[in-house]
C-alpha cells in the first residue's frame, strides 16, 4: 500500500464536468445509406431536434489526479469506467465539460492493439511501440528488455500467427510496460496471462508508481487495486459514488453497490431472459438442509438450482457455473457438459457445493449457457450473488483469528507420534 | 478535439467539448506522429506481399497485362489514336498511374474499417491512418515506373527535359485519390454501402478517364465537362511529359488542380467532422 499522495504535488489530470452521451441506437452494428435517407424522407426535421432518446454513460465526472498518485477505477460493468478512460485517451470526445491532462499520456485499453499476425514478433514490437505512441529510437533502445520481458526469444522472427495466446499476451505486455509516459491509463490490463506474469506485470504498474508516475488503473479485480492503489474511485450510473483510501471504497463498494440475490424468479416464459436455446425461470442458493432463509456459512452445504424452459428439442444444453470472490478472483468453475440430451420443456439443474470448501466472503456467479457441450451461446453475468460468514469448527477449529486463503477446504490432516525426544533436546523445554 | 497550449508552467493537453481542432492543430499532430505513419505503411507493404510468391512482381504484372491486352484489341485491331506514343507506352503509362489511383482510393476509403481496433482502443490522428493506405500504394507505382522506363528504352521513345515534370503529376494524383479517399474513409465508418459502391465507383471512373483511349476523341463541346474529372488532366499530362512533344494540356491541367483542391479540402473537412464520432459509431 502505498501512501496517499501530497496534495500539493502538481496537477496530472483535472476533469470539470466530463459527459458522455449516446443516442439510444447510435451504437447499432452499422447504418445503411438508406436507413438515413429513409428517415430523412420520413421526417425531414427529426434531426435538427435533440434525439428521443439518450443515454448518458457519464455524467458530472469531477475528478483531479495529482502527479506520482496511482488512482483505481472501480464499479461493476457499464458503470462507465471504460467511457472514462477513453475519453481521458482522447479516443472519443466528450459530451460536455472539459479536462487537462498534463504530461504525455500511454493508454493501454487493451493488450496487443494493433498486432498484425502476418508480421513477426520482432516486426510487431516496433509497429506496437509506434502505436503507443514511442518513438523508434526509443523502442530501439529498449529492445532487448522487452524481449526479456517477454520471454519470447525464440520466437521473434517468427511471424504472429503462430504464437500461443499466452505468448502473443506476453509480447504485447512487454511493449506495453516499457512505454515511459507521465501518465498512464491502464483498463483490465491484467485479466489476461497466466498468474506469474500476472504478478510481473502489476509489478510493472508498482514501478511506474513509485517513479513518480500518475497511474488510472481500472480493474475488476479488486485484490489489484487494493495492493497498487492509494487512492481509489467508484462509479455507478456514470457517476463517481465513492471516492477516497482504496480500502475505504472497495469495502464500501462491496457492500453497497455488488448485488445480493440468493435468488431471481421469471415465472412469465414470455418475459424471462435468455435467447434462441433457453430462457431462465428460476436460478437460486440455498442450503441443503434445514431452514431456507439461514444465514449461509462456509460450514453450510450449499445447493445452486437453476430452473428454466429449453427450447430447442435436438441440442444438448448445460450450464457452466463460475463463482466469483468479492477480489474478482474465479474460485472455480463447475458444470458437467454434454450430459445427455434431454427434450425441450422445463428443465432443473442442480449443483451441490459441499460444505467446509469455500472462505468467507461475498461471491457472485456467472452462468454461461453452453450448445452440445462446447460452444457457448448464453451469458448471465451476476446471475447470484451471496454471502458466506465464518463460523466455528471445521478446518478452523477453535482457531478464531482471520483465515486467509481464495477457498477453505476441508483437508485430510493426521499427526502420529514416531518416537520420543532425542537426548540433546530432552529437558530443553522449560515451563 | 484537443489543444495543446502553453501555460506559464508546463505544455498541457486540454480536452473540451466544444473546442475544434484547426488545420494548423492538425498538421502539427500529424508531423509528431509521422513515424507511426511511417510504420503503418510499412506494415501494409510487408503485409501485401507476404506468403505471395511472386511478391512485388505483382505491382507491374497488373498494369502490364491490361495494357497489352488493350494494345492488342484497342491499338492493333481497333487501330485507336494513341497520340504519337507507340500504344503499348501509351496504354501502360496510364494504367501504372490509373493502378496507383485506384489503389490508392480503394486503401484509403476501406483503411479505417480495416484499422477499427486501433481507432477504438488507442489514440492518435484519425488522419494517420488513410494517409498511411495512400502511401503504401506508391511503392507498387515506383516499382512499375522502373519496368515503364524499360518501355520507353525498348521503343525508342525520345524523351526531352519535360520528363522532369512526372513527379508533380503523381503528386497531384496522390491528392485526388486522397481528397475522395478520406471523403470515402470517413463515410465508410458510418455507411458501410461505400464498399459495394466503390468498386462500381472506380469501374466507371477508370472509363471517364482517357487510358485505353486518347481524349482527343472526345467531341469538343463536352470536353469541358469531361475535364472536370480531374484524373483526365492528369492522365494527359502524365502522357505529355513522356512524348516530350506538341502542346502541354495546360486548361486541363488547371481544372485537374483546382478540382483536386476542391476536393482534398471537402475530404479533409468531413473527415475532421466526422472523426469525433469514430469510436462510437465503427
Amino acid at each position: 500500500m502505498r501512501t496517499p499522495s501530497n496534495s500539493s504535488n502538481p496537477l496530472a489530470i483535472r476533469c470539470e464536468g466530463i459527459g458522455k452521451c449516446y443516442p439510444i441506437g447510435s451504437r447499432e452494428r452499422y447504418r445503411t445509406l438508406r436507413d438515413t435517407l429513409a428517415d430523412f424522407v420520413r421526417s425531414p426535421l427529426r434531426h435538427l431536434s435533440a434525439p428521443s432518446a439518450e443515454l448518458w454513460a457519464l455524467r458530472g465526472i469531477n475528478l483531479e489526479v495529482r502527479r506520482g498518485e496511482v488512482l483505481g477505477i472501480v464499479g461493476r460493468n457499464g458503470s462507465g469506467k471504460s467511457t472514462l478512460l477513453k475519453i481521458l485517451s482522447r479516443i472519443t470526445k466528450p459530451t460536455e465539460g472539459r479536462a487537462e491532462i498534463h504530461g504525455r499520456m500511454g493508454t493501454l485499453l487493451e493488450v496487443g492493439t494493433g498486432f498484425h499476425p502476418e508480421l513477426t514478433g520482432r516486426e510487431n514490437i516496433y509497429l506496437y511501440g509506434a502505436i503507443l505512441g514511442m518513438a523508434h529510437a526509443e523502442i530501439a533502445r529498449k529492445f532487448d528488455e522487452i524481449v526479456e520481458f517477454s520471454e519470447c526469444e525464440r520466437m521473434l522472427d517468427t511471424a504472429m500467427k503462430h504464437y500461443s495466446s499466452g505468448m502473443y499476451v506476453r509480447l504485447a505486455f512487454a511493449v506495453a510496460a516499457h512505454l515511459e509516459t507521465e501518465i498512464l491509463l491502464a483498463d483490465e490490463v491484467l485479466a489476461v496471462g497466466d498468474a506469474a506474469f500476472q504478478k510481473k506485470c502489476l509489478g510493472k504498474i508498482g514501478d511506474a508508481a513509485s517513479r513518480n508516475r500518475t497511474v488510472l488503473f481500472v480493474s475488476h479485480n479488486l485484490l489489484a487495486v487494493e495492493s497498487l492503489c492509494s487512492r481509489a474511485i467508484c462509479l455507478h450510473g456514470g457517476q463517481i459514488v465513492l471516492e477516497g483510501p482504496t480500502a475505504a471504497v472497495t469495502s464500501r463498494y462491496l457492500q453497497n453497490w455488488m448485488p445480493k440475490f440468493k435468488e431471481v424468479f421469471h415465472p412469465d416464459p414470455g418475459s424471462a431472459p435468455g435467447n434462441d436455446y433457453l430462457r431462465l425461470r428460476r436460478a437460486s442458493i440455498h442450503p441443503q438442509y434445514g431452514d431456507q432463509q439461514e444465514r449461509l456459512t462456509v460450514r453450510t452445504p450449499l445447493v445452486m438450482e437453476f430452473e428454466y424452459w429449453k427450447l430447442s428439442p435436438h441440442t444438448v444444453i448445460d450450464l457452466g457455473v463460475e463463482v466469483i470472490n468479492e477480489h474478482g478472483v474465479n474460485v472455480f468453475t463447475t458444470g458437467r457438459l454434454g450430459s445427455p440430451p434431454a427434450a425441450a420443456g422445463l428443465l432443473r439443474s442442480t449443483c451441490l457445493i459441499p460444505g467446509d470448501l469455500m472462505n468467507n466472503g461475498s461471491y457472485r456467479v456467472h452462468v454461461t449457457v453452453f450448445l452440445n457441450g462446447n460452444a457457448g451461446v448464453g451469458y448471465f453475468e451476476d446471475l447470484l450473488a451471496f454471502e458466506l460468514d465464518d463460523a466455528p469448527g471445521g478446518p478452523r477449529g477453535n482457531y478464531n483469528d482471520f483465515w486467509p486463503g481464495a477457498v477453505r477446504p476441508a483437508m485430510e490432516w493426521k499427526t502420529e507420534h514416531l518416537e520420543p525426544l532425542p537426548a540433546p533436546l530432552a529437558g530443553e523445554y522449560k515451563s | 478535439m484537443a489543444t495543446t497550449q502553453t501555460a506559464p508552467e508546463m505544455k498541457y493537453t486540454v480536452i473540451d467539448s466544444r473546442s475544434r481542432d484547426g488545420l494548423r492543430m492538425l498538421l502539427a499532430e500529424l508531423w509528431q506522429y509521422r513515424e507511426l505513419i511511417y510504420f503503418l505503411v510499412w506494415r501494409d507493404v510487408m503485409v501485401r506481399y507476404k506468403q505471395t510468391v511472386l511478391g512485388l512482381m505483382w505491382a507491374v504484372l497488373q498494369p502490364l497485362i491490361i495494357a497489352l491486352t488493350l494494345s492488342l484489341f484497342l491499338g492493333r485491331l481497333a487501330h485507336l489514336s494513341s497520340d504519337g506514343l507507340p500504344y503499348p507506352v501509351f496504354a501502360y503509362s496510364a494504367m501504372i498511374l490509373w493502378q496507383l489511383f485506384s489503389q490508392a482510393l480503394t486503401g484509403a476509403s476501406n483503411s479505417m474499417l480495416e484499422n477499427e481496433r486501433l481507432v477504438t482502443k488507442s489514440y492518435f490522428p484519425r488522419l494517420v491512418i488513410p494517409i498511411a493506405a495512400v502511401l503504401a500504394s506508391l511503392l507498387d507505382f515506383a516499382v512499375a515506373l522502373v519496368v515503364l522506363v524499360g518501355f520507353l528504352a525498348w521503343f525508342r521513345v525520345a524523351v526531352s527535359w519535360t520528363l522532369l515534370l512526372l513527379p508533380c503529376f503523381v503528386l497531384l494524383t496522390v491528392v485526388i485519390a486522397s481528397g475522395v479517399g478520406f471523403l470515402l474513409a470517413a463515410l465508410n465508418v458510418r455507411y458501410r454501402d461505400v464498399r459495394y459502391t466503390l468498386a462500381f465507383l472506380v469501374q466507371f471512373w477508370f472509363l471517364a478517364t482517357p487510358i485505353a483511349y486518347s481524349s482527343s476523341v472526345v467531341p469538343q463541346r463536352f470536353r469541358f465537362w469531361y475535364g472536370l474529372n480531374p484524373m483526365v488532366g492528369v492522365v494527359e499530362a502524365f502522357r505529355w511529359s513522356l512524348r516530350g512533344a506538341g502542346p502541354a494540356p495546360l486548361v486541363l491541367l488547371a481544372i485537374s488542380c483546382a478540382v483536386a483542391l476542391l476536393l482534398l479540402l471537402i475530404g479533409l473537412a468531413y473527415f475532421q467532422h466526422a472523426e469525433n464520432t469514430f469510436a462510437d459509431t465503427i
